[in-house]
């Protein structure tokens, strides 16, 4: 990937079209999800834990951590997953069945780095500001909704928000999401990339792409909690 | 002048490619013909780079492709123009953007020159009004057409078509045939041509090498074809109805 490569406009350009492609185009779904998310979150919460000897910023406080710890980072990853990772798979495969990559080799081009590398970098350059919409889109919405339907004061709610906060758990996502827009972008641009056969194997291609980022998710995630949040790995 | 020696492929331990040379020179249109599935479309693209041989040696113009430096393997890639069977044309781009892709990547020209280049190209294969066009927009026929552009538009000295006629009517696979052979004597290109089309054997086959079986089993001119007594190519120019009825009796 990084030998014979073309020239650094060449890449900027494609990563900068592949951002707004696989970054900017996902914002709609990621908002989406969040929102619900955080929404639903904050009413489960509100009916699972509060008591009169608790008191409702807990709300505030449960939605804080699982969104930031997992909802934003793990969760959107497997939406994240679900539709650039098809995506990848499916443009690249129906690239290879259609002889477009072959006709780019012929050119002397060299298609990994001319095609798998810019949708890397665009995943790993876009994919944390989506984790950090989502956080603030799912803790907005918990917000709203744990106000207007289970009556927990919005005083209640951020005070909960600022309780015991521990800024490392802002960094512990974003580095889960570096690593997890590596995994779903590479592993799709695998799968489509050596594809052979029809119409056939382009979706299979895809459905691989996202079973196995999404394997590879859990598995990171699992992972990663265990060596960034051990207090020796603590940054 | 494309020179290859003994090429030999085998896929999964199935032998597609056994021990076939050749040479094509510049300025003629060559044929490559033979059944389905005797190794045409691999011999071209071992030809090219995109599969390498078990074995063999390919040069173009005395520069050894398979085992030069990768500097000389890129630097002969880019005097390579290939059609595809299907046109291969980039469906996220617009035809003029398509043909300009190769002068993009490799070129440093003025845009205002790359755009009279792809212009002219476009002319040349009778496109002109189909800049903004989309790939999916275009027939089978037009498709060909801007592929054509495409892999003439940087100059090339060698063209390649595998099966360019394939999908196409007899009178656009004509059209097709006719712009092929015309640019191969107007750019003196090496065209090579991979095709089981009666129409193209007939018609603009200077050179010609009958594949069977994965092996060479003659090579001549058109004019000779009809006349030789290779049972293979007999049974494989003889196989359509038409083409029996016209054979000529002994």
């Amino acid at each position: 990937m990084f030998v014979n490569r073309e020239r650094v406009k060449t890449y900027i350009r494609q990563t900068l079209e592949e951002c707004v492609s696989i970054g900017v185009n996902s914002i709609f779904l990621v908002a989406i999800v969040s929102i619900f998310a955080g929404a639903v979150a904050s009413i489960q919460i509100y009916h699972t834990l509060t008591s009169p000897l608790l008191g409702d910023f807990l709300v505030g406080y449960g939605v804080r951590e699982m969104t930031i710890l997992e909802t934003a980072p793990t969760v959107m990853a497997i939406v994240f997953a679900a539709r650039v990772g098809s995506s990848i798979a499916g443009q690249l495969g129906s690239m290879r069945i259609s002889e477009q990559i072959d006709a780019l080799e012929i050119l002397g081009i060299n298609t990994t780095s001319y095609l798998v590398l810019p949708k890397i970098l665009a995943s790993i350059l876009t994919y944390p500001f989506l984790v950090i919409i989502s956080a603030f889109l799912a803790i907005y919405s918990g917000l709203i909704s744990s106000q207007f339907a289970v009556s927990v004061a919005p005083a209640d709610y951020i005070y909960g928000l600022r309780h015991a906060f521990d800024p490392y758990s802002v960094y512990f996502a974003i580095y889960k999401s570096i690593v997890y827009a590596f995994l779903i972008s590479s592993i799709s641009a695998y799968r489509g990339f050596y594809i052979s056969g029809g119409a056939v194997a382009i979706g299979k291609a895809s459905t691989r792409a996202v079973t196995d980022s999404c394997i590879a998710i859990l598995l990171a995630d699992y992972i990663l909690t265990q060596l960034l949040l051990h207090p020796s790995f603590k940054i | 002048m494309i020179e290859f020696q003994h090429i030999s492929k085998a896929f999964d331990g199935k032998k597609v490619l056994d021990g076939v040379s050749g040479k094509f020179e510049q300025g003629k249109v060559n044929l490559i013909i033979g059944e389905s599935g005797t190794g045409k479309s691999v011999l071209i693209k071992c030809i090219v780079g995109l599969i390498r041989p078990d074995q063999g040696s390919i040069a173009f113009d005395g520069r050894d492709f398979l085992n030069g430096s990768k500097d000389r393997t890129v630097g002969v890639r880019k005097e390579i123009g290939m059609l595809f069977q299907g046109g291969a044309l980039f469906d996220s781009k617009n035809v003029e953007e398509n043909v300009l892709f190769p002068l993009d990547m490799l070129t440093d020209m003025p845009q205002d020159a790359k755009l009279d280049r792809v212009n002219f190209c476009l002319q040349r294969v009778g496109l002109s009004n189909a800049n903004k066009k989309m790939p999916n927009e275009l027939s089978g026929g037009m498709q060909k057409r801007v592929g054509v552009a495409r892999a003439i538009v940087n100059n090339s000295k060698y063209l390649f078509c595998d099966e360019p006629t394939s999908g196409l009517d007899a009178k656009t696979g004509l059209l097709i045939d006719e712009l092929i052979q015309e640019l191969t004597y107007e750019y003196d290109i090496a065209t090579i041509v991979v095709t089981h089309d009666m129409d193209s054997i007939v018609s603009i086959g200077d050179y010609i090498l009958f594949l069977h079986q994965g092996r060479k089993t003659w090579e001549g001119a058109s004019a000779d074809i009809f006349h030789v007594d290779v049972e293979a190519l007999k049974d494989f120019l003889f196989a359509s109805k038409l083409m029996r009825m016209a054979k000529p009796q002994a």
